[in-house]
Parts: structure tokens; C-alpha cells; sequence
């Protein structure tokens, strides 16, 4: 007869109509895959009782080869067997090239679509890369559980965009499996710990795996959790620490310059066990044969590991705060702070995240299984085994998203890690008399000039009854719904017409370049703040010669040819001054015309007011 | 009349009880459903019901109403491998006949 497991009260189902969940972490390293059974979570293991499946997939003409025996042939076929493919979800060919210009595979497509690999197997775009990982997983689980899988929770970074978040989801069902929902990995961490069930606070969960570094800031309240920022370094993890080592041991003994990749490949295995067998020990010897049959017989302490990873872990304590920064909170105000992938396991981290938070991180489940853990509790609750829990789970934007407005300035709209959905409006008007068009360019980024932030779509709104300079209300609304979609609105308020675009921000924008525009805007931010300035004051500039110049031409009479023409030439200095670069020469030319002007504008005032009352009796007034 | 746990099916129900961080023990029981009459019920238990008798052996509460009693006497609860897969298996001498899944059966 069938294996039964223990259910929840009054939750036994009907004979074939089990509710078989599974939660699956799918790694750019390794992919997990768990359930819970008998109310308990667990890591799904293979008939080799491995539980870490590598991300890896081989392609033969007439065979797919998934995990370990895919990795094994890695180094021989490195063009037919794809590695980290989550780098590349939801990517373009462009973006790809761009960000991994290294890479062994035989990128095909068009420049803006997403990217696809030929290999010996055919074509393969990423997702269906994904979704032969997704389906031996899928096998594993149902091997494990005697039955089909009704449904899966599937973990993505926090930052995953939702080009990448639809990728994801495009493969599960190319893989056969209903996805219940994408759950961020920090909450499916979070999850993990129960933490959930605690009513409120923040959370910091530190992901360091095996190529990335992830630190996510979470808020807990009321059993709902929201992404309060996410940080790290999509180019930190174990293989940085291993390569640490190699450095060490390449620099503490005499090797051949040219090593050949197999012996590569010993000292990087030798320098992955020195650090594993550091996490328990304080010495450990290194011994190996060179290929001329030379010996290396190196001994490495654990101080001396520390001080070689310790600028590393520095990097992750930066990315840290300034997430932290990003979230508005002091480490005191961190409750739990959750430790996640297997370079976690590593001793300093823990000390240096310990110290940094002022708190000892929760480390009690296996750091490589905590987010399949999380995932399949969540699959749990909403496959109908749990009826009393419900969680909602929010999303934040990556990067701010704005528009531009006069002198190629980026008015920021909604400003990043705001949690989605989200809805916000600005008033915008019109800078030349009788305009009756306005340009809508949507641009996402932190930098403040349009030109260095990244270009969205643009739209126009037309129809604007024709008025004064700045009279004009034009309401623009930016609107992102959960799935990441955003709206923009603009619309002129005493007619009514509008005009509006959607526009998916993120796609084809890969993670590093999410964080080199984040770091740019920090490194230039002197730098912008001037180019700000600059702008603002061209931008006036242009205004007071559009209005003066109008205004000589129509009241020319009213100054002496001499006092026109001295206006005359210092607004034409200060249309030179424009081309420059010099704001505060603008600033103060500005205010030079601004002063001498001031007669020609009380006459000019006078002179309507006369206009207006001319031919009126006084009780008219 | 009484129902019997072996030892690791007891270690399994603590296990998982302790895991659960609640419940008194392990109701067995009997509903009519499925594609051969009737199927097994195996849930946790937070609340007797009055019809409720307890068994307790190898550590474990075992509980079971009134009426799946008449179909579950003599009973043994076992936990067993098959392949991966794990979980629980009744042996229930009054069963004549279940379907092809094992899933429900008659009496």
C-alpha cells in the first residue's frame, strides 16, 4: 500500500488527490529541492543521497546530462555544458556579451531579444536551460515521494527583475510544474527560521554562496514581510576564498609559470578543502604533486586564512551597511539576522557578521538548504495543508524611476526600494508660452542628467490648450503593479487629455549593471551635483531669454535705443555664457539682467495696467 | 479492542510531534472515500473528542475515535522505506481488499 505522512488536523485528503508541495531553490551554483512531510521540512536527496543538485546542464546531440555528471565533463566540453545559467535569465544578447565577454558558449539571437546558446543539443535559451534543472529536480522529488508534485514554490534573488521573475516562471511550466509562487530567497530564509511567526521587526539575511554575495533587509509586520533593500556583489563568494588560497600557495612555493588546466584544477581543489577543513581545524597541511612530479607541502593556519579572506569579508560588511543605509536603519534596529549559503560556514564570516550586527546570526540549519527549507514550508501553506496561514509577500524596484525635465535633468519619481505596488504623481508645466506638446521620457537610474541614466520609452502628450508659460498643470502618475509593470500618465488637468505608455523598467538590465549604476551615482555624485547646477541655471537662463527677448520685441518703446541695447547685449552674453559651462557666471549674469531690467519691467507692468484701465469708469474697477 | 505502533513508527511520531512543537499524539482513523471505500486518516491531534480512546505505546499517544475503531482493531502502525520514498503503512488485518494504489480499501 501507499506510504501515508501525518497531516494537520482534520487535513487528510482523499485517496490520489494529495497535496504534494515542494519548495525548490534554484541556484546559479547548486538547486535544492525539499517538501514537507509530516509536518516536518526536508531536503530532497538523490538515489546517490546527494541533496545538492550543480546547476549545470550538458547537451549531447541526442541526450540532456543534468548535475554532477554534467560538471564532470564541464571542463572537456565546456561549449555543449551550461553553468550558472541564472546569470542569463531574462537577458539579452547584447546585455550578455557586454557583462560576460569571457564565456566558452556560442551566443545566438538578436541583439535586444533574449539571449540562447547553441549547443550540439540545438538551440537553448536559458529558460529551457532552467527547465532541464527544474525537471530532474521535479524527478528527484517525485522519487522521494512516490507521487506527482502538485505544485512548487520557486526561489529568486530579491533582486530579479520581473523579465527575470517571468523566465523563471516560463521554465517551470516548460518543466511541467505549477508554480505556486516565486519567493524571494532572503524571506525563503527567513521563512526557514520560523520568523515568520514572530510578529514584528527587521531582518538581515546574509546570503554568501558560492559566486555572489547577497545581503537582503527585510521587515517583518504582522506575518508580512517586505524587502526593505537588497545589496551585495553579484562577483563574491567561495571561489573568491578559494582563490585566495591559490594565490597563497602559488606565491609560498615555486610552480612552473604555466600550469597546465589539470593541475589548475588540483591546486583550486586543494585550496576548496584547505578552507573547508579551516571551519573545524587551525591548521591544515597542503599536499600535492606537481605534473614534473615536484611535491608541494605547504601548512596553512587558520590566523593565516583570515588575514588572506579578510579583505573579502570586509567587501560584504561594506555592501552590508550600505544596505542598511538603504533600509534607513542602525544594526541595533536588526532583531535577526539569518546566515545563508555554504561560505557562511566559513568561521570569520560568522565572527564579522556576528560583530557587525552586534548579534549571533541564526546559523542552526544547514545554510545550503535554508531557502529549499523556506520554500517548501511556503508551498506547504499554500498547496491547502495549512489552511490557517496566509502571507503576503511585498516587492521593492531596484532603481529609481523618473523623467526628464528641462536641460536633460532626471526628476526622480519614485525613488528605489520603494515597495511595489506603487502609485505617485507630480505636477510638471510648460516653459514656453503657447506650447501645446510636452515629451514624457521615462528614464530609471540615481544619477541626476538623463544622460547617464537609462533609457526607458518615451511617449508625447499633445493637445495642451495653448497658454502662458508655466500655467499649465500636467500630471504625470508613475504606477508599477506587483508584477514590476510600470505605467506612466500624463495628463493636462483643465482639459483632461493624456496620454500614457507601459513599460516592463527592468527589462534586459543585468544585476551588475543594476549595481554599477548604484555605484556610479555614488562616485559621481560631486560631480552631478554640479552638472545639477549647471542645468538649473541654463534652464533659467533659457527661460528669462525666452520671456525678455519676447517682451523687447513687443515693448521695445518703452526703453531708450540705449537702454535696449545694453539689455540687448547682456542677454546675448548670456545666451554665450549658456554654451558654457561656468554656472556661476550664468548665476550672476542672471542676476545682473535680472537688476537692470526691473525698470523695464514696471513700465512694462504700467503699461498693461493703463491697457486694462483705459476706457473704464472707476466703479467698474 | 486495540491498535499497535512498532518501535520506529513510534520514534518517527515523537520526532515529528516534537518538530511540530504541539499535539497530544497521532490519531489513526477510517473515512469512507476513495476509489476502494474507505482510506486512512493519520493526523496530528491538538483536541479529544469524546468518543476518543488513547493508546499509548512505545512513548507515543495514540488516539482513535469510536467508530474507526470497529474498522482499525488489531491494527499495526509501521514506518518503512520503499526506494526514497518513506512514510507510514497500516497493517490492518481486517482489510479484504484494496485498490490497485493501496490507497483505500474494503473490510
Amino acid at each position: 500500500m501507499a506510504l501515508l505522512q501525518i497531516s494537520e488536523p482534520g487535513q487528510t485528503e482523499a485517496p490520489h488527490q494529495r497535496r504534494i508541495a515542494v519548495g525548490i531553490d534554484l541556484g546559479t551554483t547548486n538547486s535544492l529541492v525539499a517538501t514537507v512531510r509530516s509536518g516536518e521540512a526536508q531536503t530532497l536527496a538523490d538515489e546517490f543521497s546527494q541533496k545538492m543538485l550543480p546547476s549545470v546542464v550538458r547537451y549531447l546531440k541526442d541526450d540532456i546530462e543534468v548535475g554532477a555528471k554534467a560538471l564532470q565533463t564541464a571542463e572537456r566540453e565546456p561549449e555543449n555544458t551550461i553553468v550558472s545559467v541564472k546569470r542569463f535569465m531574462g537577458r539579452s544578447l547584447d546585455d550578455v556579451l557586454k557583462t560576460y565577454p569571457e564565456l566558452p558558449y556560442q551566443f545566438i539571437g538578436e541583439s535586444k531579444e533574449l539571449v540562447r546558446i547553441q549547443t550540439s543539443g540545438g538551440a537553448k535559451s536559458p529558460i529551457e536551460v532552467s527547465a532541464d534543472i527544474l525537471k530532474a529536480l521535479k524527478k528527484q522529488a517525485e522519487n522521494n515521494l512516490a507521487d506527482e508534485i502538485q505544485g512548487a514554490v520557486i526561489t529568486v534573488p530579491a533582486y530579479f527583475d520581473d523579465a527575470q521573475r517571468q523566465c523563471t516562471k516560463d521554465a517551470a511550466r516548460i518543466a511541467g510544474l505549477k508554480v505556486l509562487r516565486l519567493l524571494n530567497e532572503p524571506t525563503a530564509a527567513a521563512i526557514a527560521y520560523g520568523l515568520d511567526s514572530k510578529q514584528q521587526g527587521q531582518i538581515a539575511v546574509f546570503d554568501l554562496g558560492g559566486g555572489t554575495f547577497d545581503i537582503s533587509i527585510l521587515k517583518l509586520e504582522k506575518g508580512v514581510f517586505e524587502v526593505l533593500a537588497t545589496g551585495g556583489d553579484s562577483a563574491l563568494g567561495g571561489d573568491d576564498l578559494d582563490q585566495a588560497i591559490v594565490d597563497w600557495i602559488k606565491e609560498n612555493c615555486q610552480l612552473p609559470t604555466v600550469l597546465s588546466s589539470r593541475m589548475r584544477r588540483v591546486i583550486k581543489e586543494h585550496a576548496k578543502a584547505a578552507k573547508e577543513a579551516l571551519s573545524s581545524s587551525d591548521l591544515t597541511k597542503i599536499h600535492f604533486k606537481l605534473d614534473d612530479n615536484n611535491e608541494v607541502n605547504l601548512e596553512l593556519t587558520k590566523t593565516q586564512f583570515e588575514s588572506l579572506i579578510e579583505p573579502l569579508v570586509k567587501r560584504t560588511l561594506i555592501a552590508c551597511r550600505r544596505a542598511l543605509k538603504d533600509a534607513q536603519l542602525k544594526t541595533a534596529e536588526i532583531k535577526d539576522v539569518v546566515l545563508v549559503g555554504g561560505s557562511t560556514r566559513v568561521p570569520l564570516v560568522r565572527q564579522k557578521v556576528a560583530e557587525f550586527f552586534a548579534k549571533e546570526p541564526l546559523s542552526s540549519i544547514d545554510p545550503d538548504e535554508v531557502v529549499a527549507i523556506g520554500a517548501s514550508i511556503q508551498a506547504d501553506i499554500l498547496i491547502g495543508n495549512k489552511p490557517d496561514s496566509d502571507m503576503v509577500l511585498l516587492d521593492v524596484i531596484p532603481l529609481s524611476l523618473g523623467l526628464e525635465t528641462m536641460g536633460g535633468l532626471c526628476e526622480k519619481i519614485i525613488s528605489r526600494n520603494t515597495t511595489i505596488p506603487v502609485a505617485k504623481a507630480q505636477e510638471f508645466t510648460t516653459f514656453k508660452d503657447g506650447q501645446t506638446a510636452m515629451a514624457v521620457h521615462v528614464v530609471q537610474g540615481e544619477r541626476e542628467l538623463v544622460k547617464d541614466c537609462r533609457s526607458l520609452a518615451r511617449f508625447e502628450l499633445r493637445d495642451i490648450p495653448p497658454m502662458a508659460a508655466g500655467a499649465a498643470h500636467i500630471r504625470v502618475t508613475f504606477q508599477v503593479d506587483a508584477d514590476g509593470l510600470l505605467s506612466v500618465t500624463a495628463m493636462e488637468k483643465s482639459t483632461g487629455v493624456q496620454a500614457s505608455i507601459q513599460v516592463k523598467p527592468s527589462y534586459g538590465l543585468e544585476e551588475s549593471e543594476i549595481l554599477e549604476m548604484l555605484k556610479s551615482s555614488v562616485e559621481y555624485a560631486q560631480d552631478d551635483v554640479e552638472a545639477r547646477r549647471l542645468a538649473e541655471q541654463v534652464v533659467e537662463a533659457q527661460r528669462m531669454l525666452e520671456s525678455l527677448n519676447n517682451a523687447l520685441t513687443k515693448d521695445k518703446d518703452l526703453l531708450s535705443a540705449e537702454e535696449y541695447q545694453s539689455l540687448k547685449g547682456s542677454l546675448d552674453q548670456l545666451a554665450t555664457l549658456c554654451q558654457g559651462s561656468d554656472a556661476d557666471a550664468i548665476k550672476a549674469q542672471i542676476e545682473k539682467i535680472d537688476h537692470d531690467s526691473q525698470e523695464f519691467a514696471a513700465a512694462r507692468m504700467d503699461k498693461s495696467i493703463r491697457l486694462a484701465l483705459q476706457g473704464q469708469q472707476v466703479d467698474e474697477i | 479492542m486495540a491498535v499497535s505502533v512498532t518501535e520506529p513508527a513510534a520514534q518517527r511520531v515523537k520526532h515529528f510531534l516534537e518538530n511540530r512543537g504541539k499535539g497530544i499524539g497521532l490519531r489513526l482513523g477510517v473515512k469512507t472515500s476513495g476509489c476502494s471505500g474507505m482510506a486512512y486518516i493519520l493526523e496530528f491531534v491538538d483536541e479529544l473528542n469524546e468518543d476518543d480512546q488513547i493508546f499509548e505505546e512505545n512513548g507515543v499517544k495514540i488516539i482513535v475515535d469510536a467508530k474507526s475503531m470497529l474498522y482499525l482493531d488489531g491494527t499495526e502502525l509501521d514506518f518503512t522505506k520503499e526506494g526514497l520514498n518513506e512514510g507510514f503503512k497500516f497493517n490492518n488485518p481486517n482489510v479484504t481488499d484494496e485498490c490497485g494504489c493501496g490507497e483505500s480499501f474494503h473490510v
